[in-house]
């Protein structure tokens, strides 16, 4: 088995308390289940939507990025036999159905 | 954290009893900012949870999040803004800000603030349909494009009709005192109506989804419960109405059959009906006889305890319900009361007893968008073996239906005409 990292990016965030509950439905039967087939290695966690952004040889700190459309939601560690089935496992999730991606990374693995 | 399954509607429900407890906190007026406060609440939740699982107590969760939340607005805005009158001053310092919203949003505190903000959506200037569309919108989580589908309204008209709601609630800062106000009786009966009309709306209403309609019961006898628990606002009538909705609801499961059509009341599959739901109704309904007044809950809860106590319907005691229909009409007249007596006593004296007690309806036009006031007389003529009348009404019921499951209804009882011409082996 390898390790992948899924990076959770964008998505239409619902409103109405309903649509919330709904998304949340989605996402719980979803992790259940990679945890069920042994591939969560770490649900990860949400990250907040503010943040600073420090660039350049001058090290200059701007604010954000703020929650626009390419921002990273959140992340999770998983367990898949190689890239395919990792690719393959992520296509249901819940961020897929509201415009969201998943960008699915393979972590290097360091041979000793 | 573990991973149990969030309670059905959680979301809506806790949304309701947050925009209450923090409106109390900040002052009705500044209920849009309660609302945003909830909203990122509810976001945080849903950004946690979906990853992480649901906490043991999630409503515990929430509360705190939106605690924290709250505090930073008071800090905030606290110069800029004024709050709940009853805060005043303890918000000014730091000292005693924490203790005070800890205190204003412990468990003990809250309970009355769902009520209360009922009281308040209640307000004597809304008409009932914008009481109703405000209490659906702040105390049950519905979006305004969900209360517009259970209404078969448009969002714009609802957006702004509650939109206009809220600046009216504004007008007073505090949420509706129970114990010290004047106009609490006013106030309690135009409560109990809402949440009449909010369950009529689901049990009767147009929209078309089951689960929608089910959904407006729910929310209807959630409320009621709370109004009922209330020392104060737990009258006999209020007894009553949820002895009436409790009556009704144990006949929900019957009431759309397999086929998803609407059963008329005597071919519904009577041991579908709750039973435990019965006979909480029949309790309510004992314990709502000790006032000195006879409310129209307590009439229809009676005419609903008559059908729910017949084992089979030819058992049904026609004679008590349509004198019971009886004193309805010198409660709160109205022709679709009317025709419901008019329908018992069909059962009771024969078809064209009941088509004679629907010409005598005073203003019978009234009727003619009910697709069932059609119906009735379509079914009249159908029993008295006039078919080509039947079928008539029938098909003008049909155009008045309002959604599929009415429409579905209407065909299957002129397929009835249809058969009964062809055992008669006469075409007319």
């Amino acid at each position: 088995m390898s390790e992948f990292l899924y990076v959770y990016r964008g998505g239409a965030r619902p409103t109405a308390p309903e649509q919330m509950q709904q998304v949340m439905q989605k996402w719980m039967t979803w992790m259940k289940e990679l945890g069920a087939k042994g591939h969560m290695k770490d649900p990860g966690h949400p990250l907040e939507s503010t943040g600073k952004t420090v660039s350049g040889q001058r090290k200059s700190v701007t604010d954000g990025p703020y929650a626009e459309k390419d921002v990273v939601g959140g992340y999770s560690l998983i367990e898949a036999q190689d890239l395919e089935q990792a690719a393959e496992l992520s296509a249901g999730c819940p961020i897929l159905e509201t415009g969201g991606t998943v960008e699915v990374r393979p972590i290097m693995r360091i041979d000793r | 954290m573990s991973r149990p399954d969030p309670v059905e509607h959680l979301f809506r429900h806790e949304s309701g009893r947050l925009i209450a407890a923090l409106t109390r906190l900040f002052g009705v007026h500044n209920l849009a900012l309660a609302e945003d406060v909830v909203q990122e609440a509810l976001c945080r939740a849903l950004e946690v949870w979906k990853l992480r699982g649901m906490p043991e107590n999630p409503s515990a969760w929430l509360m705190t999040t939106a605690k924290n939340q709250a505090l930073d607005v008071l800090r905030r805005e606290r110069t800029a803004r004024t709050f709940a009158p009853e805060l005043g001053r303890l918000l000014e310092t730091e000292w005693t800000l924490v203790p005070a919203v800890d205190e204003a949003l412990g468990e003990h505190a809250i309970r009355d603030d769902e009520l209360r903000m009922m009281f308040s959506c209640c307000h004597p200037h809304l008409a009932e349909e914008t009481q109703v569309a405000l209490v659906l919108h702040i105390l049950c989580g519905f979006s305004v494009a969900e209360i517009a589908n259970a209404f078969l309204s448009g969002p714009a008209t609802i957006a702004k009709r509650i939109s206009r709601a809220k600046k009216v609630l504004a007008s007073s800062r505090r949420l509706f005192d129970l114990a010290g106000a004047d106009d609490f009786r006013a106030r309690l009966t135009a409560v109990q109506r809402a949440l009449y009309l909010l369950f009529n709306e689901g049990y009767h209403g147009s929209c078309a989804e089951a689960a929608v309609r089910v959904d407006l019961c729910r929310e209807a006898m959630r409320l009621a419960r709370i109004l009922g628990e209330h020392p104060l606002a737990g009258t006999p009538s209020t007894h009553a109405l949820l002895a009436l909705m409790c009556l009704h609801a144990a006949r929900l499961p019957g009431r759309v059959d397999a086929a998803g059509s609407l059963s008329a009341l005597l071919d519904q599959d009577r041991n579908q009906w709750d039973g435990g739901l019965a006979a909480q109704g029949q309790q309510l309904l004992e314990r709502s006889a000790t006032g000195p007044q006879i409310s129209e809950y307590h009439v229809e809860a009676a005419i609903a305890w008559v059908h729910a106590s017949a084992q089979r319907p030819q058992d049904t005691d026609w004679g008590q319900i349509v004198s019971l229909y009886d004193t309805l009409m010198t409660i709160r007249p109205s022709p679709v009361v009317a025709l419901n007596r008019a329908i018992a006593l069909a059962e009771l004296e024969g078809p064209e007893r009941g088509l004679e007690a629907i010409r005598a309806i005073a203003d019978r036009e009234r009727l003619d968008a009910y697709p069932f006031y059609r119906a009735a007389l379509g079914e009249f003529e159908l029993r008295c073996g006039r078919l080509s009348l039947a079928r008539d009404h029938f098909r003008s019921a049909l155009e008045a239906a309002r959604n599929l499951t009415e429409r579905q209804f209407l065909q299957n009882r002129l397929a009835a005409c249809a058969c009964r011409s062809d055992a008669a082996g006469v075409s007319q």
